[in-house]
C-alpha cells in the first residue's frame, strides 16, 4: 500500500487504517457517527492525498481537455473549478473528476484507484494533440480537506487570503500556515468548506496538520475518515467511483446529464451518447429512503443488495448506510426506468426481507 | 487491545466466559474495532438452539454487517436486550455491558478446543 504525507499522523491519532485505492488510509479515529457529527455541526479535517492529480499543459490544453471532459471547459477561467467526467468511445465512465483552471495550465482531480487506468488513458489521447503535455503530480501533492460550518472561522486564522470571498467552486492560490497552497471552495460532504492542495516536499507536512489543528482547537476541529467521508457523501446524494460509477455506466444513467454537454464540440463519447439520449435509458441511478425510520438499525442496505417490485427484481444498491443526521437508511442504486419516479415505493430485500423504500431525490439533507 | 486471560475466544473473534455449563458470548474488542459503530444487533430467538459455527444473529455497523455465529453448541436461554438501546455498548465495553447471549452448551468438551488469549492474541497479530 501506498502512504500519503499524512500517515504517521494519522497512527499517532491511533486512526485504523485500511486499504483504499492502493492507499492506506484512515477509515475512522473515534468512530464515523462522532466525526460525521462533527462535520456536520462544527468541523472536521480529513487527509484526502490519495486523489490523483494530472496537470495538462501546452498550447493546446484547453482543446484537449475539452475533447477528453464531458463538461464545457470554455465556462472555466482562471480560479473557476468545475465538476466534470470522462468516457470511452462507448459513453462507459472512466471517472468523475474536478477540473481546475490554473491560468497556464489544468488540474484534473481524479480518483485514487482510477489514477493508473486515467493516466495511461490521458496520455494516450495526448499522443495525438502535439504541444500537449500531460503530468501526473499525484505523488507530489498533497490534499487536505477542512469541511464543515466552522472551517472558514478555523482557516482564516492561518491566511491572509479573504476566504469568505471564495465561492464555491472558486479557489484563491496563497499562503496558509505559510505554504503556497490552492484554497479551493470544494468538498465532499455539502458542508461549507475548503479543498487545500500544496506540494508535499515544501515542508513539514505534520506542522500544517498540525497548525490546522492547533488553530480549530476552539471550534472542537478533529479528524475525520474515510468512513465519515462516505456518510457524509451519501446524504447528499454525490457520487463514488465504483460504487455508484462504472465503466459499464453511462453519464445519462447516473444522473450526470448535468454536465454532458452535448453542444460544446466533440468529446470523446459524444455519439454513443447522443444516440443512448435519443433511444432512452433503461436505468436511472435513483435515491431510496427507508418508510419506516424504526426498522433503520436492523435493514442498513449495502451494496448489491437487490431493488423489489411486484415481486421482482427491478434493480440493485449501490450505496447504503444508515444516515447519522436522520437516523434513517438511505440508499442510491439503479433502477428500471418504470419505477424510477420520485415517491414511488418500492423495496430492498436485506437478507431476503423485503424492507419499504420510497424513491426519493437527493440530497437527502438540505444544507 | 485488550483480551482477558480469564476468557476463551474464536478465530471467529468471539469471547466466552464459561459459567459451568453456561457460556456468555460477546464479540472481541478486535471485532468491535474492525466493525466500528455498531448499531444493533438481531439476536437469535431464546429458546433456539444452534450446533457450533452456525449463524445465530446479525451485527449491524454502519459501515459494514457481520454474522454472530454460535462458537459451542446450545440453547440459547438469554440474550442482552439493553443493547436494543444501546448498541454502543459492544464497542466500548465489549467484555462486560456488550455480552450478547448466553447458551447452555449441549456440548460442553467443545470448549476444550478453544482459543486461549494468548493463542487468540496471536491470531489477531496474524490477521
Amino acid at each position: 500500500m501506498e502512504k500519503t504525507p499524512f500517515y504517521d499522523v494519522h497512527t499517532a491519532l491511533g486512526a485504523k487504517i485500511v486499504d483504499f485505492g492502493g492507499y492506506a488510509m484512515p477509515v475512522q479515529y473515534t468512530g464515523i457517527i462522532d466525526e460525521h457529527n462533527r462535520v456536520r455541526n462544527r468541523v472536521g479535517m480529513f487527509d484526502v492525498s490519495h486523489m490523483g492529480e494530472v496537470e495538462v499543459s501546452g498550447e493546446r490544453a484547453k482543446e484537449f481537455v475539452q475533447y477528453i471532459t464531458l463538461n464545457d471547459v470554455n465556462k472555466l477561467y482562471e480560479g473557476r473549478a468545475q465538476y466534470s467526467a470522462m468516457t470511452y468511445d462507448d459513453g462507459g465512465l472512466i471517472d468523475d473528476l474536478l477540473v481546475y483552471h490554473l491560468g497556464d495550465k489544468y488540474m484534473l482531480v481524479i480518483n485514487a484507484a482510477n489514477r493508473d487506468k486515467d493516466v495511461s488513458w490521458i496520455e494516450k489521447q495526448a499522443a495525438s494533440f502535439d504541444s500537449v503535455s500531460v503530468n501526473d503530480k499525484s505523488d507530489s501533492i498533497a490534499l487536505i480537506a477542512v469541511q464543515g460550518p466552522k472551517s472558514g472561522d478555523v482557516l482564516q486564522r492561518l491566511t491572509d487570503v479573504d476566504l469568505s470571498g471564495i465561492k464555491f467552486y472558486h479557489f484563491e492560490s496563497g499562503k496558509l500556515a505559510g505554504i503556497d497552497m490552492i484554497i479551493s471552495r470544494t468538498g465532499y460532504t455539502g458542508e461549507y468548506g475548503f479543498e487545500l492542495y500544496y506540494h508535499a516536499t515544501q515542508a513539514d507536512n505534520a506542522s500544517v496538520w498540525n497548525a490546522i489543528q492547533e488553530a480549530g482547537k476552539p471550534e472542537d476541529i478533529g479528524p475525520a475518515g474515510l468512513g465519515a467521508r462516505d456518510t457524509l457523501r451519501l446524504e447528499m446524494g454525490l457520487l463514488l467511483y465504483g460504487n455508484d460509477m462504472n465503466e459499464q455506466i453511462s453519464p445519462l444513467e447516473a444522473g450526470l446529464g448535468w454536465i454532458t454537454k452535448f453542444d460544446k464540440g466533440d468529446f470523446i463519447g459524444k455519439d454513443a451518447l447522443l444516440a443512448l439520449k435519443e433511444k432512452g435509458i433503461q436505468r436511472k441511478i435513483t435515491g431510496l429512503k427507508i418508510v419506516d425510520a424504526k426498522l433503520s438499525r436492523r435493514a442498513i442496505p449495502r451494496k448489491g443488495y437487490p431493488i423489489m417490485a411486484n415481486g421482482k427484481q427491478i434493480g440493485e444498491v449501490t450505496s447504503g448506510t444508515l444516515s447519522p443526521t436522520l437516523q434513517a437508511c438511505i440508499a442510491m442504486g439503479y433502477i428500471d426506468r418504470d419505477f424510477a419516479e420520485e415517491g414511488r415505493e418500492v423495496a430492498i430485500s436485506v437478507r431476503g426481507n423485503n424492507v419499504a423504500y420510497v424513491v426519493t431525490k437527493p440530497p437527502f439533507i438540505r444544507r | 487491545m485488550n483480551f482477558p486471560d480469564d476468557l476463551k475466544y474464536t478465530k471467529e473473534h468471539e469471547w466466552l466466559r464459561i459459567e459451568n455449563d453456561v457460556a456468555v458470548v460477546g464479540i472481541t474488542d478486535y471485532a468491535q474495532s474492525e466493525l466500528g459503530d455498531i448499531v444493533f444487533i438481531e439476536f437469535p430467538e431464546k429458546g433456539s438452539s444452534y450446533s457450533q459455527n452456525d449463524s445465530m444473529g446479525t451485527i449491524e455497523a454502519v459501515k459494514t454487517v457481520a454474522d454472530l455465529y454460535a462458537p459451542v453448541s446450545g440453547e440459547v436461554i438469554e440474550v442482552n436486550d439493553e443493547l436494543a438501546d444501546t448498541p454502543e455498548s459492544v464497542n466500548q465495553d465489549p467484555y462486560e455491558k456488550g455480552w450478547m447471549v448466553k447458551i447452555k452448551m449441549s456440548n460442553p468438551s467443545e470448549v476444550d478446543a478453544l482459543l486461549d488469549s494468548a493463542a487468540y492474541k496471536e491470531h489477531v497479530a496474524e490477521a
